[in-house]
């Protein structure tokens, strides 16, 4: 996960809880480590005593004081994105039209402006990836401690896993967000501005 | 100065530039790491976005029109100018604030390239900047650029290749390298872009080019961006059982390019819906040509489509009502494309040049004639004898032969991104091999069209330093003045002329060149102006060769040089006896020095500038 801007993050998912049998192996791991290296056998008492917050395992540097970056402001990131839809996609526009008036030949040709456009804007600030790579209708399994939060269970949801399903969405994740840097005193509520031509 | 860590190169394109590097720590032999930056710059007023490529355009913001903040960047404050994206897109709304297509202007002779002249079309009340400004500043900015993404290796203390046109006269060379230096570049080499182009395949192919090209190849390389058509020619011959590749012939310069292709579409279009009745204003305009590119690569891509829908949208905010619907079809695209700019012509056409009328407008040279394979069929004409002297050459050039017979082919430039195109530009030369019964010339593949210049240019500071392959070729023309021959005066006619040559053919990088026999008398404290020329065919002629006739295609005037002697510890009016020395620099350019016949004193002979009227 890369993030190339400053405000706004996308917080990384929580890494799924390891398996059975990965958990094995670093069970295994983790005993011999503390055998051989005292100092790690110290960080691991400290965890096991310390605080509710487990520190990390490797001697990492304190975390970094936050640069004095501004606060990440949910409202500037959304209306930096409308701006964007807006400018390259024409998406207000489109949306505050009344369609009644119109035929559905007109609608197209407004729409393809629509599509390409927010095209342009997904392709360039967003990197969007299937959350799972297997093709549509194909059968898989899920073993214990798969990501609820990336995967949704439906229809026959009973018993215990490993669960074995057919995928009917792949799902999307963005694993990267690019939205342009502004100025300090820039007004993000200016969706776009009006324009007087002299 | 440290070793440079990264060689950057830096393609300033008529419409677009880009900056590659190369770790040159990181690299080894031919297996290099190559890297593009991607450039900060504003897409709206106080956002500022980064891209792999920096539109060449610089917009003057009047006073009222944007609010403090509006033109920041990451680096600064303090500019109160845009180049970029936004400079682009905002100017397309004024263009009498936009400057585009600085390089051009820096290479038109007719015109004072270090005079506030651009916007040329813009009011008084605009401060103007000079070609050479607009170029400064754009080249400042990827330098910024750089600086703001590398602290830890400043620009100033790597190593940087700057890309011209192959085309590119010692004048508009020299003004480049001067734009670079006010932008804050030392050392700084440049390159032409074919060469650039044919670097960047040698580079991505990571040592495996050498199976593909054969002693005796001759490669073409065909180089056509936004806003000129570049060709270079360059033969692959094998030197104590290592290839070589040595540069031997460049084409004219020809202001003529894809946005050339994507207007002439787009009026094509804007005539079918005037003749509805629906007029476009210019921000229509705009979106029109830009869907026209669209359709057009869509078309140009799968021939099985017939028509594509086009949408000018609204500009008001009225996207379904004020919309203007209307199709780009198949048979257009080829019509206006295909044999617009890639007629199916024969090998023996040429360009038509049609003489300028009494008024001519002060603008830029754009090509007259649209015909890319026609432009091509004149170049390949012209240089049917560059490899006759090469070493391994000699028994294969075909006497018979009327035009340089190419044996392989690189594209390069945004404008082949359509296939079609590149098939259609090979497919026009195979037939003329075929007509004289020589092999077909195959397509090198495998080229980064829109950041290949950048990348080649990066591997050249790369390669520079001893590693890998390098072209070679020197100088691509030969380079006279103008001495007027003491014959008697006839009334009416101008006295004749006589050509000597100052600087031969394929002077090597670093190389200088006297001329012995020619002395010429300099006036101190008066200016000497003398009629310069350059031919890109004549490569026998010595230094010191003196031309009583030449054909018109042999020889082109390139403007005027001068000289002038300072009066300092002089009498004025004296006459000073100098020989011309020619150097050709490691940097890339050409220079002229007046050296003393008596002493050590020595002065720079200028290119001159200034317009020739």
């Amino acid at each position: 996960m890369t993030l190339s801007t400053h405000p706004p993050h996308v917080h990384p998912p929580k890494p799924p809880a390891p398996s059975f049998l990965r958990r094995l192996s670093m069970a295994f791991r983790v005993f011999f480590r503390i055998l051989v290296y005292p100092d790690y056998a110290a960080q691991v008492d400290g965890l096991r005593f310390g605080a509710d917050l487990p520190p990390p395992l490797t001697a990492a540097p304190p975390a970094p004081a936050p640069t004095p970056a501004p606060a990440v402001n949910y409202n500037d990131a959304a209306l930096q994105l409308l701006a964007l839809l807006q400018r390259d996609a024409r998406l207000i526009d489109f949306t505050q039209e009344n369609l009644t008036r119109y035929s559905d030949a007109d609608i197209g040709g407004a729409a393809r402006v629509v599509h390409e456009g927010c095209c342009k804007v997904l392709r360039e600030h967003f990197t969007i990836v299937p959350v799972r790579q297997e093709a549509e209708g194909s059968r898989i399994v899920l073993n214990d401690g798969f990501d609820a939060r990336a995967i949704r269970l439906t229809g026959n949801v009973v018993g215990k896993a490993p669960f074995l399903g057919s995928l009917s969405h792949r799902g999307w994740r963005a694993i990267e967000v690019r939205l342009p840097k502004f100025a300090e005193n820039h007004d993000v509520t200016v969706l776009a501005q009006a324009e007087v031509e002299l | 100065m440290s070793e440079p860590r990264y060689s950057i190169g830096i393609d300033l394109g008529t419409t677009h530039c880009a900056l590659a590097y190369v770790d040159i720590t990181a690299s080894e032999g031919e297996q290099t790491l190559c890297a593009v930056l991607d450039i900060p710059q504003l897409t709206d007023p106080g956002t500022v976005e980064p891209s792999a490529l920096l539109p060449s355009f610089l917009y003057l913001p009047h006073a009222d029109e944007l609010t403090e903040g509006d033109l920041d960047l990451p680096w600064s404050t303090a500019q109160d100018y845009a180049v970029g994206e936004f400079a682009r897109s905002r100017g397309a709304l004024t263009p009498i604030r936009l400057v585009s297509s600085a390089k051009s202007w820096l290479c038109h002779a007719g015109v004072d390239r270090r005079a506030a002249i651009l916007p040329h079309d813009a009011p008084p009340e605009v401060a103007r900047v000079s070609p050479l400004e607009a170029s400064t500043r754009y080249l400042e900015h990827l330098r910024q650029a750089w600086d703001d993404a590398h602290p830890d290796a400043p620009f100033a203390e790597q190593d940087i290749t700057v890309t011209i046109p192959a085309s590119f006269d010692p004048a508009a060379r020299e003004l480049t390298l001067d734009a670079a230096r006010a932008a804050g570049y030392s050392a700084l080499t440049l390159l032409e872009e074919p060469q650039a182009a044919l670097y960047s395949w040698i580079q991505s192919s990571a040592g495996r080019w050498r199976k593909d090209v054969q002693p005796g190849d001759i490669i073409l390389v065909v180089d056509v961006g936004g806003g000129t058509s570049d060709f270079s020619l360059i033969a692959v011959l094998e030197r104590e059982g290592n290839l070589e590749l040595h540069r031997v012939a460049v084409g004219d310069h020809i202001l003529l390019g894809g946005d050339n292709m994507d207007l002439a579409l787009a009026h094509g279009v804007a005539r079918k819906l005037a003749a509805d009745g629906k007029a476009l204003d210019p921000w229509q305009m705009r979106a029109l040509t830009y869907a026209c590119r669209v359709a057009k690569e869509n078309l140009l891509t799968d021939t099985g489509l017939e028509v594509q829908p086009i949408v000018v949208p609204s500009r008001g905010s009225k996207l379904i009502g004020g919309s203007l619907r209307t199709e780009l079809t198949q048979a257009e695209v080829r019509s206006t494309i295909l044999e617009g700019f890639f007629p199916e012509v024969e090998a023996s056409v040429r360009p038509s040049t049609r003489t300028r009328g009494g008024l001519t407008q002060l603008g830029l040279p754009y090509a007259q004639d649209a015909g890319v394979t026609r432009h091509l069929a004149a170049l390949l004409g012209r240089q049917v004898g560059a490899t006759a002297e090469l070493e391994g050459f000699a028994g294969q050039v075909d006497a018979n032969a009327s035009f340089l017979h190419p044996t392989a082919v690189l594209f390069n430039g945004g404008v082949f991104k359509s296939d079609v195109l590149a098939q259609r530009t090979l497919d026009t030369l195979n037939r003329w091999l075929e007509a004289e019964e020589a092999e077909p010339a195959r397509m090198l593949a495998g080229a980064d069209l829109d950041l290949a210049v950048a990348r080649g240019a990066a591997y050249y500071g790369y390669v520079r330093r001893g590693q890998g392959v390098r072209i070679r070729g020197g100088t691509a023309r030969a380079y006279y003045v103008a001495i007027e021959s003491s014959m008697p005066a006839v009334p009416g006619m101008e006295p004749p002329v006589q050509a000597l040559c100052v600087a031969p053919f394929g002077m090597e990088e670093g190389t200088e060149a006297d001329l012995q026999m020619q002395e010429f008398g300099l006036v101190v404290g008066a200016p000497v102006h003398l009629r310069f020329f350059g031919s890109s065919v004549r490569r026998q002629d010595q230094i010191g060769t003196l031309l009583d006739f030449w054909q018109p295609d042999e020889v082109q005037e390139l403007g005027e040089i001068h000289a002038t002697l300072p009066a300092e510890g002089r009498q004025p009016g004296e006459i000073v006896q100098v020989r011309l020395r020619a150097t050709a620099t490691e940097t890339g350019t050409l220079e002229l020095t007046a050296m003393a016949m008596d002493g050590d004193e020595h002065w720079k002979v200028e290119f001159d500038l200034r317009s020739q009227d």
